[in-house]
């Protein structure tokens, strides 16, 4: 005669709660909404967090951009022609006088259609030198790269990104067919790998590559730029310490080049796009935290529904207790029904919860088009939380059940 | 086994809301044993605190002083955990408004002490169906209280105080909520336990049903007296 065992109770628990099961689903409602909530809102902050991630890996290793700069100088408000404030003659710059830049490549564009037979596209086009798919980490999937006397010829070649690749070829070889490019034919010669959506949702495989000088002389048609102007030069740096120290150094490089006088303002601006990335990934972290304080406001919600059905469900069996004390019941096992009773509603709250979650968060993948990462930490996480729910907010009930005087709740009426 | 003594209470005193303005003494030193096998009756008008006393022989509530042995355990030294074991191996409780869960059948009402006792499950239900069949019940066993009439429901009651084998059977006004006929059943269900060497406490207010026992107690503000059996 050792007391119930533990599946006595679970069975006597079970049975409890079956017996009122609209109310028992009802009271679960909360930890199940909390619950479902915690896990999309985990997937998809840790989804978001993991794009992030690729994008910066994406970015190049070590970029830095220069483009000019679009506001003023001193008081006086630049005019357009002002955006064409570096030339190769900054780029030249600074590769031989910045300490620690390995990559160096000016870059012009503008957008225009591209046509193969009847297929057309309306797309991007970048003119850049040779370095440039080294500062992106880019590579190609089929075809070769430009090649020196591309550049130095201006020849009318092309390096297709996938998505033109799909728009104007389909199936078919891209690699040595002839495309029009505005008005100009052009040879392509090679594909870029697939890249996929950019962080801020804009697909970076619509774009098509050609050489800085072939750009110029070539694409740019009516809009015309000064000779050997570029619109932005990118660098890469040799490490990612040495980024600092590289840029500061182009800014001293260019404000010289440029005769800027002390104190005043720079006709260009030095970015580094991994810090962008950094900064947007901490904002994502902090909604995610957000996010992850209200699910767990609602799962508390979800407790104190439980621990409210609970005291009425005591109050209620009453009869029942003082009955089962009187065979033989003693306040643990009371105490281990009622909290077996609550860690059911919880834990089955959690269970239907991480369904619906995982379906949800499924879904949010598919229609909301969120990246999302669904992990087993966090379906343990959940599970966690809703065994501590069941715990804490069953305990006092449970208590209050095994603390009752077998003699008055006996004689309860009602 | 007569002349063994299964309860024993040495002066005991009940005293409510001790040394305050509304001091109630319910029990004042009542003596009393009752020996294996014995069907004791005990008589009282409301208020004589006869419910007391039940509750103090049920291991229910414990007195201010005195001593009381049941089947030789002082109850003095037990907590509620300790006292519930108690209850759970010597007594066998039926209730005026027998206390049956509602929502369980005949049977599963009969299994519920032995999960408290620790019976392995594989021997319940047998053990069940034949307390069962000993109080005349065997085909009511898949039937829910709502669908047995109270003198069915009083058995299935019975059934489960006897189910863990306890030396003690407390019954508190049994029949109080039965007509005459179904009550004096009852009784004959009782008279056959003690013939099979039950030990029966009986609490009730009405000489006919006390008539039964052997020995009829009656209490009277607070003390108990032996009342001459006229047979």
């Amino acid at each position: 005669m050792n007391g119930a065992g533990i599946g006595d109770i679970l069975g006597m628990a079970l049975f409890a709660l079956r017996g009122n099961w609209v109310r028992s689903v009802l009271t679960a409602l909360g930890v199940i909404i909390g619950i479902a909530a915690v896990i999309v809102m985990v997937s998809v902050g840790e989804g978001t967090q993991a794009e992030l991630d690729r994008t910066i890996s994406r970015l190049g290793s070590n970029r830095i951009d220069v483009m000019p700069n679009f506001g003023r100088q001193g008081a006086v408000r630049m005019g357009a022609g002002s955006i064409y404030s570096l030339s190769d003659d900054d780029a030249k710059a600074i590769r031989e006088q910045v300490e620690g830049v390995r990559y160096v490549s000016g870059v012009i564009r503008g957008s225009t259609q591209v046509v193969n037979a009847d297929q057309n596209w309306s797309t991007n086009w970048y003119g850049i030198e040779a370095d440039y798919f080294a500062i992106n980490d880019w590579t190609l999937a089929e075809g070769e790269d430009f090649s020196d006397r591309d550049f130095s010829g201006a020849a009318k070649t092309v390096i297709i990104g996938q998505t033109v690749r799909e728009k104007l070829f389909g199936s078919e070889d891209p690699v040595g067919a002839t495309i029009r490019v505005g008005r100009v034919p052009f040879t392509v010669v090679g594909v870029l790998e697939r890249r996929g959506a950019n962080n801020w949702g804009g697909d970076q495989d619509d774009v098509i590559f050609v050489p800085l000088e072939t750009a110029r002389r070539r694409l740019m048609g009516q809009v015309g730029i000064p000779p050997r102007t570029v619109m932005q030069i990118s660098v890469g740096a040799a490490s990612a310490e040495a980024m600092p120290a590289v840029e500061r150094r182009i800014a001293e490089v260019l404000r010289e080049a440029h005769r800027i006088a002390p104190g005043a303002d720079d006709d260009f601006t030095v970015r580094n796009l991994t810090q962008i990335v950094s900064t947007r990934s901490e904002t994502t972290r902090l909604m995610s935290l957000l996010l992850g304080a209200v699910a767990t406001i609602s799962l508390i919600v979800g407790g104190i529904g439980i621990m409210n059905i609970m005291l009425v469900s005591v109050t209620e069996r009453i009869r029942e207790i003082g009955l089962r004390m009187a065979v033989g019941a003693g306040p643990r096992e009371i105490q281990l029904q009622f909290l077996a009773e609550a860690m059911m509603l919880s834990l089955g709250g959690g269970v239907i919860g991480i369904l619906l979650g995982v379906v949800g968060t499924w879904l949010t993948a598919k229609f909301v088009a969120l990246p999302v990462a669904l992990n087993l930490q966090v379906i343990g996480l959940a599970t966690g939380f809703a065994v501590a729910t069941g715990l804490f907010f069953g305990y006092y009930p449970a208590r209050k059940a095994a603390a009752l005087d077998p003699i008055e709740a006996l004689r309860h009426q009602g | 086994m007569a002349g063994h003594p299964v309860i024993e209470l040495t002066d005991i005193r009940k005293v409510y809301a001790e040394g305050t303005p509304a001091e109630v003494v319910a029990l004042r030193g009542v003596s009393l044993r009752i020996d294996h096998g014995e069907f004791v009756a005990i008589m009282g008008p409301s208020g004589s605190g006869k419910s007391t006393l039940m509750n103090i022989i049920g291991c229910l509530d414990q007195p201010t002083s005195g001593r009381y042995l049941c089947d030789g355990v002082d109850v003095a030294d037990l907590d509620a955990t300790g006292r519930a074991r108690l209850r759970l191996r010597k007594i066998g409780f039926v209730f005026q408004g027998f206390h049956l869960l509602s929502r369980q059948t005949a049977l599963e009402n009969v299994m519920l002490p032995m999960a408290y006792a620790g019976i392995p499950r594989h021997e319940r239900r047998p053990r069940a169906e034949k307390a069962l069949a000993e109080v005349g019940l065997a085909d009511r066993a898949g039937h829910r209280p709502a669908e047995l009439s109270g003198g069915q429901q009083q058995r299935v009651a019975i059934a489960r105080a006897l189910i863990n084998a306890p030396p003690i059977l407390l019954a508190d006004e049994p029949t109080g909520a039965l007509d005459t006929r179904t009550g004096d059943e009852i009784m004959a269900l009782f008279r056959r336990l003690q013939a099979e060497g039950h030990t029966i406490v009986l609490i009730t207010h009405e000489q006919h049903i006390a008539d039964f026992a052997d020995r009829i107690l009656v209490m009277r503000d607070g003390e108990l007296h032996e009342q001459e059996v006229a047979a």
